[in-house]
């Protein structure tokens, strides 16, 4: 009976302030959307000026639209002129980026994994001050190992090299990746593991057997993750690699830096597309998944 | 005899690998981490205190490199900035996070639209976006000319060339990319609450703003205090976003402390003072970090 009246002057509430709702709506739907016109605006921009020519965009605004499809600055900015010497451009340093991206998504995927599985279900004294130990290592401002980090890997032969970086981004990623499936291991019952292994099942086994095959969601997670971080990566590839062997966000800004005569904003603009494409596709399509690992591991540095 | 002892001792070896099996494979994580984070840093902080140059040198020299640094100027206008840029960056996501949390939390048409469009910013990197607003506040043909063309002919934006102004710059594009997480965040959180916690607030007479402002707001107290720590942490580890933006620049006007310290390694030669710095960016993290994971650990042990 009590519920049942309340929810009478629940809904008598509701009607009455029908009116000063609708007006609520419409400013709610107004800020909202000049919000994302703020958001949407620098894409535009970037989208809009890639396809004009230089003599569009000085005549023109920021908003104006170009007078035809023009894709010329985005083969400049893939290809090159090909002129040779002097000639930047973004193919090689595309390629760099994925040969650096998968091993390195890979091995810290596969790491964290083993690693979260572990320190869940295997279970020992002072497990958690293992897991604090790691998970300290999302946190540190990379500047504090930067100079022994290049010191090492010129000991190591690797300085410079695609090599190098997929180490560098291996080993700073497994305190990420150990967050995502020590967290979403812990909430597979611990039961499952047990009977396993009464049944006479082995470490692996029961890893490959019955973790694995539930563990789909958060391994999408930890590569979009991974992905993500790794391909936008600048600190470390400015650092540690140069000319060659540099991955595409080195070359995007080594080419916006280094444009020697006239500023061609067309070119540019069509080189950031392209090095920020690849990572804008998962996004679009696997956005709940990122936003999970945003959510979760909760730090971008 | 001798194979006998051979085969016991192979067997008791499966053994004590079987029952440490866990152990050893939590060994790599455990030992990379140990010595790529932790040696490293120690490594960082005992050249501090030495005086390498081009390479580092073992000798101690003593605290003389914490000393300069804080006597450098240029390191002065870099702390200056990260406060100026930390304070309005903290402020600007927050308060436009929560507004679009809180407005798209009203039930709104076409929300996974707008909310893919306020958070898509994050999958970009700092170099693309730096590149792009670059382009947008450059003084001759970005924003400024638009409104000129648009017949605000006295209008001029140059934030970007002006030296007092153009750390401003680099929170435009700086809120520009990470309110939307704030917003994620905080709209996850007003998720999570109870709808009849709302509901019964209605119906004692509260209007939507008092139950936003006097019950859910004050409920987001750990939100708050996740996003603080992130975006302190993002602002203190500020590094592509300028290099792509300003360069530190007009002058040494935008350097920030992640920039002081490359510069100073890579470019100055001067690898301790560059490693003191690095350990000043290191304590500020750590400062805020330590408590945050302390209090995480204690809410999750509670749970």
């Amino acid at each position: 009976m009590q519920v049942k009246t309340s929810l009478a002057a629940y809904t008598q509430l509701e009607k009455k302030s029908k009116l000063t709702n609708m007006l609520l709506r419409w400013f709610l739907y107004f800020v909202l959307i000049l919000f994302a016109s703020y958001f949407i605006f620098p894409l535009y921009v970037m989208i809009v000026t890639s396809l004009k020519t230089m003599e569009e965009i000085r005549q023109g605004t920021l908003l104006t639209l170009p007078s035809e499809l023009n894709f010329e600055s985005w083969g400049v900015a893939w290809e090159g002129r090909g002129y040779g010497a002097g000639d930047t451009f973004l193919k090689p340093y595309f390629w760099n980026s994925i040969k650096m991206v998968v091993p390195a998504v890979f091995f810290s995927t596969f790491i964290g994994a083993m690693t979260g599985y572990v320190l869940t279900k295997w279970r020992f004294k002072g497990d958690s001050w293992v897991f604090l130990f790691l998970l300290f290592g999302c946190f540190i401002p990379f500047q504090a190992i930067l100079l022994p980090m290049a010191r090492t890997l010129g000991v190591l032969g690797i300085s410079n090299s695609i090599l190098g970086l997929v180490v560098v981004h291996t080993v700073y990623g497994i305190p990420f990746t150990t967050l995502f499936f020590r967290n979403y291991y812990v909430s597979v019952p611990t039961e499952l593991v047990k009977a396993a292994r009464i049944d006479g099942a082995g470490f692996f086994k029961i890893f490959f057997k019955i973790l694995l095959p539930i563990s789909a969601p958060i391994i999408v997670v930890t590569v979009i993750w991974q992905f993500t971080q790794i391909w936008n990566d600048f600190l470390f590839g400015s650092t540690f690699s140069f000319g060659e062997a540099a991955p595409i966000q080195v070359a995007l800004n080594n080419m916006v830096l280094s444009s020697t005569s006239v500023k061609e904003y067309n070119v540019d603009m069509a080189s950031a597309i392209i090095a920020g494409i690849p990572t804008l596709i998962v996004y679009i399509l696997a956005g709940k998944y990122f936003i999970r690992g945003l959510t979760s591991g909760a730090v971008k540095g | 005899m001798a194979f006998f002892l051979i085969k016991n001792s192979i067997k008791n070896m499966f053994k004590w690998l079987e029952k440490n099996l866990p152990k050893i494979v939590l060994a790599p994580a455990v030992g990379l981490i140990s010595w790529f984070v932790y040696g490293f840093v120690l490594w960082t902080f005992y050249i501090s205190f030495t005086n390498s140059k081009i390479l580092p040198r073992y000798e101690l020299w003593g605290v003389g490199n914490y000393g300069k640094l804080w006597a450098s100027h240029k390191w002065l206008v870099a702390v200056e900035n990260l406060f100026i840029f930390t304070a309005l960056f903290l402020i600007f996501c927050t308060v436009i996070g929560i507004i679009l949390a809180i407005f798209l939390d009203q039930k709104i048409r076409a929300e996974g639209v707008l909310r893919t469009i306020y958070l898509y910013p994050m999958a970009l990197s700092f170099i693309v976006t730096g590149t792009a607003w670059k382009w947008i506040l450059n003084p001759t043909l970005g924003i400024q000319k638009m409104f000129i063309d648009w017949g605000f002919e006295s209008f001029t934006f140059d934030w970007l060339v002006d030296r007092e102004m153009a750390i401003y710059t680099v929170v435009i594009a700086g809120v520009w990319q990470s309110a939307g997480f704030v917003m994620a965040l905080f709209l996850a959180g007003l998720r999570s609450v109870e709808d009849e916690i709302v509901k019964a607030a209605k119906i004692d007479g509260a209007g939507l703003f008092t139950v936003y402002w006097k019950i859910l707001i004050p409920m987001m107290r750990p939100v708050f205090f996740t996003s603080f720590v992130i975006l302190v942490h993002i602002s203190i580890k500020s590094y592509d976003l300028i290099v792509a933006l300003t360069q530190g620049g007009p002058g040494i006007s935008t350097t920030m402390p992640a920039m002081y310290m490359t510069q100073t390694a890579f470019h100055k030669s001067q690898v301790a003072l560059s490693a003191t710095s690095a350990i000043m960016m290191f304590m500020a993290v750590s400062a805020v970090i330590i408590p945050y994971l302390y209090s995480e650990l204690r809410r999750e042990n509670a749970s």
